[in-house]
């Protein structure tokens, strides 16, 4: 496996047994379509407690989708219908009496282009925390938020300037801590430094391993060695072809990711890892 | 000259004359647009810049032009302004919001609606002031008053408003919106303190410029019974005439003097719209944000 420039020795990082991890989604034989095309099927898999897990596989393979069931983000396309089970911590996430509203406070995003709104630095922190209520001793909530993505010391003196001003690696900083300051239990991220040079990308995969001591993340990568780097788990995805040429994501594999990158069980993940296809 | 270098001088280049000519014809399109806007500007100005004073602004109108003044139309052309913006903003960004935000557009009245609405920002302003003196004037009682003016004026430039907002909320890229739904906002967070902040600079843009086409409006207000000779101050429930009624009059009038004194009233019509013009367009450029 040389062709993957990875350190192995940090891949082979032991992982707790499963029995001691805490499962915090349980997906089960989750499809989602659009306007009836299936863009993805039979999905099923875990996601573990203060884990970082990564969804890599090619262009198509649904795993933009895949994330976007997490905080029911395609609730907000009329064409996309979700079928199967996602549970939460035990519940339904899509049971007949769920808030999305709800869903989406626990369950963070970070999106691939940094989205800051065109307000002020602190004005887009704050954001969250004005809209859910959670407005006691804001000025506080803003820095530590500021200080978990690593970026107060760059923005401190200047919170009030625009947060258009700041760098692209800059902004999608930001765009965490605004997740962050609603203190979120999932953070979602969804390819979130294919925007960015080496150096922001670099900053946004350290990031990843502080948060996750506080928070369990699921990122989308189209770069094998970010998930090599950031990931405990990592799930392959790739794409069938139906009878009318329509692509269909499927997941292919799923597990430790010392184990995908070093002994993949199917014959797909290999050809992928390893750079034969993709 | 070695033969590399001949090979691409060779002769005339085609369609020389074409490109001519049609370079010809645009600059002629816009000269006569150009030399007919600057003959008229100037004429108007050389003929009544002599009567833009004090008696204009602050004395009513009288049957002599020497001590005539358009105060009242000048008021009235303010109040008149006042209520086509308090009117027509929320009434159309509402409409533009609903539109934008909320309509389904696989319903069938929600694009009846839409194509409607171009529809009526095409319909003559004469017809909006039979509808008016149809329905407010006569059909609910208003009566011929300032507010039953400024409220036909409010429906013709409601389209406007309308299109102008629209524009704007489609221009907040849809990530800002998708941004705030994953901080766990509802629809109605999303849409006022997202949307429209970032849409207001091109909402103000649009509002300017509708109701700068509203106040220069003749005809649906002399429908509605706008006065041609008001010597008092308008009110809202009074008598009332605007700025373009008191110069379409003056025109009427048969001694020279009134003529130059309708050039003057031009001139201040003219200043108000071509302000509000350049405020709009120095507020577009002020605000206008690249995403």
């Amino acid at each position: 496996m040389a062709d993957v420039s990875v350190n192995l020795a940090e891949q082979l990082r032991e992982l707790p047994p499963r029995e001691f991890r805490e499962v915090v989604f349980d997906v089960d034989d989750l499809g989602v379509s659009y306007s009836g095309n299936k863009a993805l099927q039979e999905v099923s898999l875990e996601i573990y407690k203060n884990f970082v897990t990564a969804f890599i596989g090619p262009s198509g393979c649904g795993k933009s989708t895949f994330i976007r069931c997490f905080n029911r983000m395609n609730d907000l396309i009329p064409t996309a219908g979700v079928e199967g089970t996602i549970l939460y911590h035990g519940e339904d996430l899509y049971g007949p009496d769920v808030d999305p509203v709800e869903v989406r406070k626990r369950i963070g995003m970070v999106f691939q282009k940094p989205n800051p709104f065109p307000k002020s630095i602190y004005d887009n922190v704050a954001f969250g925390p004005r809209v859910l209520g959670m407005t006691d001793a804001l000025d506080d909530r803003v820095e530590k938020a500021l200080q978990q993505a690593a970026l107060w010391d760059e923005v401190k003196d200047r919170l009030k300037a625009g947060a258009l001003s700041l760098s692209g690696g800059q902004q999608q900083r930001l765009c965490i801590a605004r997740c962050l300051a609603v203190e979120p239990e999932v953070i979602l991220m969804d390819e979130p430094a294919s925007a960015l040079d080496p150096i922001a990308t670099t900053r946004i995969e350290d990031l990843m391993h502080e948060l996750k001591r506080d928070y369990t993340i699921v990122v989308v990568t189209h770069n094998m060695q970010q998930a090599a780097r950031v990931a405990d788990m990592t799930a392959f995805f790739s794409v069938t072809r139906g009878g009318e040429g329509q692509r269909t994501g499927i997941l292919v594999e799923y597990d430790a990711t010392s184990k995908i990158f070093t002994q993949p069980s199917d014959k797909r993940t290999e050809d992928y890892v390893t750079g034969r296809f993709g | 000259m070695s033969a590399a270098a001949g090979s691409i001088r060779r002769g005339r280049p085609r369609g020389l004359w074409a490109g001519r000519l049609f370079l010809g014809f645009l600059a002629t399109s816009l000269a006569i647009g150009f030399l007919t806007l600057g003959a008229l500007l100037a004429q108007v100005f050389l003929d009544g810049y002599k009567w833009v004073d004090a008696v204009l602004f602050f004395e009513p109108p009288s049957a002599d032009p020497l001590i005539a003044g358009a105060r009242p139309a000048i008021l009235a052309t303010i109040y008149l302004g006042i209520i086509i913006i308090v009117l027509s903003v929320p009434l159309g960004v509402g409409t533009a919001i609903y539109l934008e935000e909320y309509a389904n557009r696989d319903r069938w009245y929600n694009r009846m609606l839409e194509v409607n609405i171009q529809n009526l920002a095409a319909v003559p302003s004469i017809v909006y002031g039979i509808l008016g003196l149809a329905f407010l004037v006569r059909g609910i009682g208003l009566g011929r008053v300032l507010l039953a003016g400024g409220m036909i004026l409010t429906l013709l430039v409601l389209p406007t408003v309308i299109i102008a907002a629209r524009e704007a909320i489609r221009a907040v890229p849809d990530s800002i919106r998708q941004g705030a739904y994953a901080l766990g906002s509802t629809k109605w967070q999303v849409v006022w303190r997202q949307v429209l902040p970032a849409a207001i600079p091109g909402i103000a843009t649009g509002s300017i410029l509708a109701l700068s086409r509203g106040l220069g409006e003749t005809a649906p207000l002399l429908l509605v019974g706008a006065l041609t000779y008001v010597s008092f101050n308008p009110t809202i429930l009074g008598d009332f005439t605007a700025l373009p009624v008191q110069i379409y009059q003056w025109i009427a009038r048969p001694q020279e003097e009134f003529r130059t004194l309708a050039a003057a009233g031009i001139i201040v019509l003219l200043a108000i719209l071509l302000t509000l013009n350049a405020f709009a367009i120095w507020l577009r450029n002020k605000y206008e944000r690249r995403w």
